[in-house]
């Protein structure tokens, strides 16, 4: 359970110490700290729970209240607090169970490029009985959930991101006051997930150098007459969009060619850049694949130490971006 | 762009307390009206409609357009509320000044409720008022639609969370109800085990109630006529043994000596009670043993069956063999007593005893006196005989028992005696009374309780205000003072059936038939409510507690036994809490047990595996088990995919394959 602990010293003392006995403890309480892989279930080794401040108030009250059917001798209102302070305990063990046995099955992370918000999706699942009023906090935000009868829920919530490159998912703490505000049960949950993080295009700039095929290509399309039309698909150029066929049709159409633009790969190299430093390179060669995909063309990216392509698919495109992101 | 705009919200929002929810407010006025009506029975009339009008507008207002109160109105109200309480009681301590602030200022604090944290002050204050209410009257209905009132402060409480899903508002108090069920136990075990103060910190007796009145030391006729409408239970009588039959029934109060025309008193102001010793009694058997339980008089007098033959603790035996207290009874009094209805008291009478006996005011009631001599005349010194001519007087010459007689004038006895002749038990004492005392024979009135309910299915004697009764006590020689019912003697239902009935056509709707016969159930579990709950004192603790053994029980021995309650409880409810029990449905159980019977088979399912993979690679490694692996194979995405609600029956039969599935590792 808790692989801090170097396992030989406490076999070869024969039983644990008490040094040893605390600093288990310590990593117990930090439990949530250490990343850990998916699915996480939240038990009670990992649940905290104590008062709220309106949980402490309440009790004073209940106290004045029962030090005062004491002195009148007032049985029915001792009745009434005992009900009270026993519908207060009560609620401690149902704002613990409305926590444990919720689990972290899976997050989903979209695509942001560096300073763009990073979309996740998690998905919260519990075996049991519905779940009302949770909350998660990540990143500074507190996003309240639950989870109904299907005992299923994802959460979608965005990320701000600073730079690109892995970056590690932060400490989320899931928390709840339900059912009266009484008491507050938290959990610290660390996935071991890292978000990638795609490189942030420059707003502008010079061409790919060599792509002079470019401006022609484009203006020989509009001479062209497509090959064949298609339905469109997330993701087409809306350069592409027949729009006069389009509004004949349900869908909006495409035009397709024959063989797109063969002849004109973009070669994108990282030696083209030479100029700028290391940073503005790797934005400008962003910039060139992002044009490059939203003409639909083919091109290669040439980094340092290695080459991907040449490709036109959304899958290259991402892998570039990741080659891109991921360089010293 | 969209996204960043929501991360802010989100960020913002958690900055500022969240405003408070249109279910909430709801909820919240509900309680705050709850608590009004819980107080308004002894808060001034105008002060419950003007907090009520201020509620209902407050809670129109905000859900009609949602804007706060501004401070110029809820300034001048907050210092209006404690100068209103003051110039109405004079002080804002005490009971009922106390609970008109605590009430005001719940309904200030609703106008002033914005925010989450407003409306959770507004509720713990609420469950304090809620308690106040109790400080009121503490009976089962009373207590009853106390903890009514906790319901809408709990499901306010749980509408405050963020995230709550808002039901339709009927659903809202379900789960409280649920709560208060499960917190049921707990709650008992605090109540029984919590060491109750043998005196109280700081000095606590509550004002004493002027409205209602018991008896009292004084008696003019016509006082009792409220008392004899008044149903509510004066005290209940559990016998140890022997029952006295109906006829002796009388339970003696204070004695009344002094005459002054028009009230009967007690003589001299208490000088005989303070410093007389008890009159000699002799007496034979039957002996009675009872316990009573006696709600609460505000008055000093505690009642007994006819002659107690000691005092109970924290009561002294009077000179006429009844008991008094120190201290009024504020609350519901236990006693235990013994008694006896055969006797002869005081069978010698001092010299001033016999005058204080005899004394009558001069200038009252000419033809009465002129009557008693006549009598002392015809019977010569046979004292007995002359009270007999009285009683037949009473009986044969047309006179009437009501509780309505009509008002009596300078001379009250002459006047009743020879004018209306229309009356009820005072109106006899005091006649037959003053005859005796005019024919120099020593008598006083006794006023007591006669009668009372016996309860045949709980075995006790309920005695109501109702049954408030004045008779008469004759001194004869050789019987010392001798109880004459002249009541009886006009109306012997009085003595058999009590004061109403025996007043015949009058009687209100509330006593015929069975609906008489129901109001005595009710008060079965009145009784119940008192003897079990208000009554439950540190004495009973004690005996609770010897009934488990323990006869030296103290407050140690209660806080250990509360302490021990509660731990065990919250154990239960914390293992029932915390030890995992099997999760999902019945179907993923099923399936839970065949995964884990499919590993120990060597086929574990990987994360990346859907179930049709899954089975297809158990069937591969297992070929000798393929046509069972496809069987529940198949089911299982039929089960789970094909429907939302799967049969039951289908279940059931995908478990018991299940459960007949036992693969054996395949050695390769």
């Amino acid at each position: 359970m808790n692989d801090d602990v170097p396992a030989t010293s406490s076999v070869r003392a024969g039983r644990v110490t008490l040094p040893q006995r605390v600093w288990r403890w310590l990593t117990f309480l930090n439990r949530g700290k250490r990343p850990e892989p998916l699915p996480i279930v939240l038990g009670r080794k990992r649940i905290f729970i104590l008062p709220t401040g309106f949980g402490v108030g309440f009790a004073v009250i209940l106290l004045v209240m029962l030090v005062g059917a004491l002195n009148y001798s007032n049985n029915a209102a001792l009745l009434l607090t005992s009900l009270l302070g026993a519908v207060a305990a009560g609620s401690m063990l149902t704002t613990f169970r409305s926590m444990d046995g919720l689990r972290l099955d899976n997050v989903r992370a979209g695509t942001a490029r560096a300073g763009e918000p990073i979309r996740l999706d998690m998905d919260f699942a519990v075996a049991t009985r519905p779940r009302q009023a949770l909350h998660l906090d990540i990143a500074g935000q507190t996003l309240a959930f639950d989870i109904p009868n299907h005992h299923r829920h994802t959460l979608e919530l965005y990320l701000p991101t600073t730079r690109r490159g892995w970056m590690p998912l932060p400490r989320l703490c899931v928390h709840s006051t339900w059912p009266f505000g009484m008491f507050r049960a938290w959990s610290w949950l660390h996935p071991n997930l890292r978000l990638l993080i795609y490189p942030y295009p420059e707003a502008g700039g010079p061409p790919p150098p060599g792509d002079t095929a470019g401006q022609h290509r484009r203006h020989r399309h509009g001479g062209d007459d497509p090959a064949s039309l298609r339905t469109y698909r997330p993701g087409d150029p809306i350069k592409l969009i027949a729009w006069k066929a389009s509004a004949r049709h349900e869908n909006l159409l495409v035009r397709e060619f024959e063989h797109p633009a063969s002849r004109h790969d973009r070669v994108l190299t990282w030696n083209d850049t030479a100029s700028l430093n290391h940073e503005s390179r790797i934005a400008r060669l962003a910039r060139w694949i992002d044009e490059a995909h939203a003409a639909n063309a083919r091109w290669t990216l040439q980094l340092p130490d290695r080459t991907l392509g040449p490709d036109a698919s959304i899958e290259h495109y991402h892998q570039c971006l990741r080659a891109l992101a991921l360089l010293p | 762009m969209n996204a960043r705009a929501a991360t802010l919200t989100t960020a913002s929002r958690r900055r500022d307390m969240p405003a408070l929810g249109q279910r909430a407010f709801d909820l919240l006025c509900l309680t705050m009206a709850a608590v009004l009506a819980l107080h308004a029975s002894h808060l001034p009339y105008w002060l419950t409609v003007v907090l009520a009008l201020a509620l209902g507008l407050r809670w129109w207002q905000r859900r009609r357009n949602g804007a706060r109160i501004p401070w110029w109105v809820r300034l001048p109200l907050t210092l209006l509320l404690p100068i209103t309480v003051i110039a109405t009681y004079g002080t804002i301590f005490g009971r009922l000044p106390g609970s008109a602030l605590a009430v005001g200022l719940l309904v200030l604090k609703a106008l002033e409720s914005e925010q989450l944290r407003d409306a959770r002050t507004g509720i713990a204050f609420a469950c304090f008022a809620l308690m106040c209410a109790l400080l009121f009257g503490q009976s089962l209905p009373m207590t009853a639609a106390v903890i009514l009132g906790m319901l809408p402060a709990l499901a306010c409480l749980r509408a405050l969370e963020p995230g709550h899903r808002k039901p339709h508002w009927t659903r809202e108090f379900t789960p409280v109800l649920k709560t208060l069920a499960l917190a049921t136990p707990l709650a008992l075990a605090a109540f029984l085990f919590l060491p109750r103060l043998s005196s109280p910190l700081w000095g606590a007796s509550l004002n004493a109630d002027a409205a209602r009145t018991g008896i009292s030391g004084r008696m003019s006729p016509g006082d009792f006529t409220q008392l004899l409408i008044d149903d509510s239970p004066a005290f209940r009588v559990t016998f140890d043994g022997q029952v006295p039959p109906p006829a002796q029934r009388y339970f003696r109060g204070p004695v009344l000596w002094w005459f002054d025309g028009r009230s009967w008193t007690i003589a001299g102001k208490l000088t005989r009670i303070r410093h007389a010793l008890p009159e000699t009694m002799a007496y034979t058997d039957p002996v009675y043993h009872y316990s009573v339980s006696m709600e609460p008089s505000h008055q000093h007098w505690v009642f007994a069956l006819d002659t107690p033959l000691s005092a109970p603790d924290g009561t002294r035996l009077t000179a006429e063999h009844t008991l008094v207290r120190r201290k009024p009874i504020d609350k519901l009094l236990h006693y235990q007593v013994r008694s006896t209805t055969r006797h002869i008291l005081a069978p010698e009478l001092s010299p001033q005893e016999r005058n204080l006996g005899l004394e009558l005011p001069a200038g009252f009631d000419p033809q009465a006196r002129d009557l008693a001599q006549s009598w002392r005349k015809t019977y010569g010194d046979n004292d007995a005989a002359i009270a007999q001519a009285a009683l037949q007087m009473f009986h044969d010459d047309g006179f009437r028992y009501t509780l309505t007689p009509p008002p009596l004038g300078h001379d009250s006895i002459d006047d009743f005696l020879f004018n209306t002749r229309a009356g009820f038990c005072e109106h006899y004492a005091s006649a037959f009374t003053f005859l005796m005392r005019a024919a120099g024979i020593p008598a006083r009135v006794v006023t007591g309780y006669q009668g009372g309910y016996w309860n045949a299915s709980a075995h006790y004697l309920l005695v109501r205000q109702s049954d408030a009764h004045a008779w008469s006590e004759v001194w004869l020689k050789g019987r010392g003072w001798t109880r004459f019912d002249p009541t009886a003697a006009v109306r012997p239902d009085r003595v058999s059936l009590g004061a109403i009935a025996a007043d015949g056509g009058s009687a209100p709707w509330g006593q015929r038939g069975w609906l008489k016969a129901l109001r005595n159930h009710w008060d079965v579990v009145n009784h119940w409510w008192n003897q079990a709950v208000i009554g439950f004192d540190a004495l009973r603790q004690q005996g609770m507690l010897t009934s488990f053994g323990i006869t030296h029980g103290n407050t140690m021995t209660l806080m250990l036994a509360l302490a021990a309650s509660l731990i065990l409880l919250m154990a239960l409810a914390a293992a029932f809490t915390l030890v995992p029990r099997r999760q999902g449905d019945r179907l993923e159980g099923a399936m839970a047990l065949l995964r884990q019977r499919l590993a120990r088979a060597g086929v574990a399912r990987r994360p990346s595996e859907g179930p049709t993979h899954f089975f297809a690679r158990a069937a591969r490694i297992l070929p000798h088990e393929r046509k069972r692996l496809k069987a529940l194979g198949d089911a299982w995405v039929a089960l789970r995919y094909a429907q939302t609600t799967p049969a039951p029956e289908a279940i059931r039969a995908f478990a018991r394959a299940v459960r007949d599935f036992r693969p054996r590792r395949v050695v390769k």
